[in-house]
């Protein structure tokens, strides 16, 4: 009796009125939203290649399903204060470092003073599209409910605006990854690294392609975005939505050069020009890197890719098994994990893409555990062996498939032949 | 207009973060930013309850006493907002303001506050608000009836306006003596004769009911009356006083806790396109809203794209996968990915 006056507390606190209940299995089946998985199926590829899933039955997945939910799980309930400590430091220390390397800049007409500033800001571009940008769009820290550091409300010192990365990386990407003709991802629609994507004779180009995509990546990124080559080629959004989108990504990037190009030069005064050269390499730093990480995501060799039809009513089990064996990760230091956004954990990020990117280091072991327990390949090396790897695909994949007596040159020189002369044979006629 | 300029500027310098993000970094209470505090001191009152006293940032705007504010904590790294009167002077001398909280069984935020909250926290604060106060003209008999940490409204009243009261009757309800919050200064007060003070200790004398009022504070009747404790309390006072003809001489402050009905599917009204369905628990809300017509952000509908995230205004959802429950209190804007989550009894997603 005497208690019972004080159980309740007068301050709003509803953690005691909405005590958590066990989980239901409410959940419907035939949906990436369920783990049961009642059968196996391969839809093969062009290329004929086997199914590297095919010594798995229907319960092996759904096991794996259950076992990689139930990893997910444990992360989500360590998750705590530590964590929003961390990311807030990240975002507080790359925050001093920009505005510090910004501030040493302005007398960039010394030598050392526009070494040190560059390199700072070059650091702290990386860290903000990366470890920040990246994963705060991704939604990996909106369970601290800070509305300043939420997925619905960030915006990042990037070409494109988060509205349309989120919906062309979170959505698509994360949900179609490697699948053919679903993941622009795979080539970002203007390359061919995988065999069984078609090759046409343009893809000749893709090297030089590559190196220039490369170099200009933020503006890549924003075009890719757009969706600009789709709608180039008319298959894509409608003209106004394409303009009012364009529009956006246009203001985008003026706010983005005005602060590089023309502020932050003009307050340096003297060393204008000095600070926009800083500025321009920063950039270039920041696309090179950021580039080069992310090829090495799905591209190098090792990474499976898979047919269009062979998604349909795929579970919860699948998806995760299509993620492990068509993401790839970059071994090396700390610090490298850092600097790529743990995107070095491109596998347990591919896997997991809302938990906090500071806890993939923890799970990776286990995950490698898990691919290797269920005999999947986990692909994994040093980033310059990765970069490499995923340029040789580039290099190689420029060529069509070589066909029994007929070599990948053979195929391509044959083809483009064809073509010119269709072209020379057309020539006249339009003249006339 | 120069301002203007100054800001456009800084904005263009900054872009994409905001002149707000940085100024936060060196300055998180100026005028002009959110609403936050600095916790100056946190001073425990009884072995569960505790004062926290808090600088609050320079456009905190002075209170009414018997107001209370939402305040934002993040416990466990979750921003979590609760709802606490302020029990310090208006004019408090430091400019502090105040809050005294009582750790409940289960609940996070209050447990946070009282074990775990240490000065130089950040907190997150709303302007004060409510209608618990005293009216311009003071009453001349007062009788304030409170039980737990319903004491805490009141002592904002009565340590701002003690003086300008000429009678007054605390009549207190608390399990013990030692589980008295502001047992020390309320008897003191007493002592001086500048109010009476009746206390009653639930484990000796059980627990506070209208009828005893005619025995404790004989002239109840002509006297103007606030009351602050739990729900089954202010009903029966309520009652009472209706019954007596004297509805309008009583004030009540209720701080609902969020009893929140828990349940398994619901009702999910979408606020701004003003629709409502009927969802089982087995639904994602995204389909649910679909179905229904109500235009629904959405994105890879598995819960790893966050493009359906909605806030949720009122209620308790479901998250599908794991079962855990997410629940909105008075005022909260929690996003929740509506793909992934389900009613758990009736719930608002403002769309």
């Amino acid at each position: 009796m005497t208690a019972t006056a004080e159980k309740f507390d007068l301050t709003i606190d509803g953690s005691g009125a909405g005590t958590p209940s066990a989980p239901t299995t409410t959940r419907k089946p035939e949906s990436r939203l369920s783990a049961v998985t009642t059968q196996r199926r391969h839809v093969a590829k062009p290329s004929g290649k086997p199914d590297p899933t095919a010594h798995l039955s229907a319960e092996d997945v759904e096991a794996l399903g259950v076992e990689l939910d139930a990893l997910r799980q444990e992360v989500l309930a360590s998750r705590g204060a530590g964590d929003a400590a961390y990311i807030r430091k990240v975002i507080d220390v790359q925050r001093k470092l920009e505005l510090g390397s910004r501030a040493v800049l302005l007398f960039s007409l010394f030598p050392p003073a526009w070494f040190v500033g560059t390199v700072g800001l070059s650091v702290a571009k990386i860290i903000e599209n990366m470890e920040i940008g990246h994963n705060v769009m991704h939604g990996q820290w909106d369970w601290m409910r800070d509305p300043r550091i939420h997925s619905t409300a960030w915006e990042w010192d990037n070409a494109s605006p988060s509205e349309f990365w989120k919906h062309s990386h979170n959505e698509l990407h994360h949900t179609f990854t490697n699948v053919i003709g679903r993941d622009n991802d795979l080539g970002y629609g203007i390359m061919r690294v995988d065999e069984d994507q078609k090759w046409y004779p343009s893809y000749l180009a893709q090297p030089l392609l590559n190196f220039v995509n490369m170099c200009i990546f933020e503006y890549g990124i924003a075009a890719y975005d757009l969706e600009l080559g789709a709608y180039l080629q008319g298959r894509g959004k409608d003209k106004e939505t394409f303009r009012r989108d364009a529009k956006k990504v246009v203001f985008k990037i003026g706010r983005q050069v005005r602060k590089d190009y023309i502020l932050h030069p003009l307050l340096s005064g003297p060393s204008f020009l000095h600070t926009m050269a800083a500025n321009g390499v920063a950039n270039f730093v920041r696309n090179v890197w950021t580039h080069s990480v992310i090829m090495c995501g799905h591209f190098p060799d090792g990474v499976e890719t898979f047919a269009k039809s062979s998604i349909e009513g795929e579970t919860r089990g699948e998806w995760y098994l299509r993620q492990m064996i068509g993401s790839a990760n970059i071994s090396g230091s700390k610090a490298m994990h850092f600097m790529t956004g743990n995107l070095s954990h491109q596998i347990e990020h591919h896997l997991f893409p809302d938990l906090p990117s500071n806890r993939y280091a923890e799970i990776a072991p286990r995950i490698r555990e898990i691919c290797e327990r269920y005999g999947l390949s986990y692909t994994t090396g040093p980033l310059p062996k990765q970069v490499a790897s995923a340029w040789k695909q580039v290099l190689v994949l420029a060529l069509p498939n070589p066909e029994p007596g007929r070599s990948r040159v053979g195929i391509a020189a044959e083809a483009v032949g064809k073509r010119v002369r269709r072209r020379l044979r057309r020539a006249p006629v339009a003249a006339r | 207009m120069i301002r203007t300029l100054v800001r456009q500027v800084g904005e263009a310098l900054v872009t994409p973060m905001l002149p707000a993000d940085v100024l936060d970094m060196v300055a998180p209470l100026r005028a002009g930013a959110d609403l936050r505090g600095r916790v100056v001191a946190v001073v425990p009152e009884t072995a569960d309850a505790t004062t926290v006293w808090i600088r609050p940032g320079r456009d905190w705007r002075p209170h009414t006493p018997g107001q209370y504010i939402r305040i934002g904590f993040d416990v466990d790294g979750v921003r979590s907002w609760r709802a606490y009167s302020l029990t310090s002077e208006v004019a408090h001398p430091q400019g502090l303001l105040a809050i005294t909280v009582k750790a409940i069984p289960d609940g996070t935020v209050s447990t946070h506050v009282v074990r775990e909250l240490r000065p130089g926290t950040l907190v997150h604060l709303d302007q004060a608000t409510g209608e618990f106060t005293l009216p311009r003209a003071r009453p001349a008999k007062a009788l304030f009836v409170t039980a737990g940490s319903g004491v805490t409204p009141v002592m904002g009243m009565l340590r701002n306006h003690l003086d300008e009261l000429d009678d007054v009757v605390v009549v207190h309800s608390a399990p013990s003596r030692d589980d008295v919050i502001f047992g020390e200064q309320l008897r003191e007060w007493a002592l001086q004769g500048r109010l009476r003070l009746v206390e009653r200790h639930t484990d000796r004398d059980g627990i506070l009911e209208p009828q005893h009022l005619d025995e404790l504070v004989p002239d109840w009747r002509g006297r103007e009356a606030w009351a602050c404790g739990p729900t089954g309390l202010l009903d029966a006072f309520e009652e009472a006083y209706a019954a007596a003809g004297l509805g309008a001489q009583l004030h009540t402050e209720r701080f609902r806790p969020v009893v929140v009905a828990e349940g398994e599917g619901g009702t999910v009204r979408f606020n701004r396109q003003g629709k409502e369905v009927d969802a089982d628990g087995a639904t994602p809300i995204l389909d649910a809203g679909e179905g229904a017509g109500v235009l629904m952000p959405s994105g890879c509908r598995m819960g790893i794209c966050f493009g359906c995230v909605a806030p949720l205004t009122d209620g308790a959802v479901r998250d599908l996968r794991d079962g855990r429950l997410t629940v909105a209190a008075e005022g909260d804007r929690i996003p929740v990915q509506t793909c992934v989550s389900a009613a758990a009894g009736t719930c608002s997603i403002d769309l």
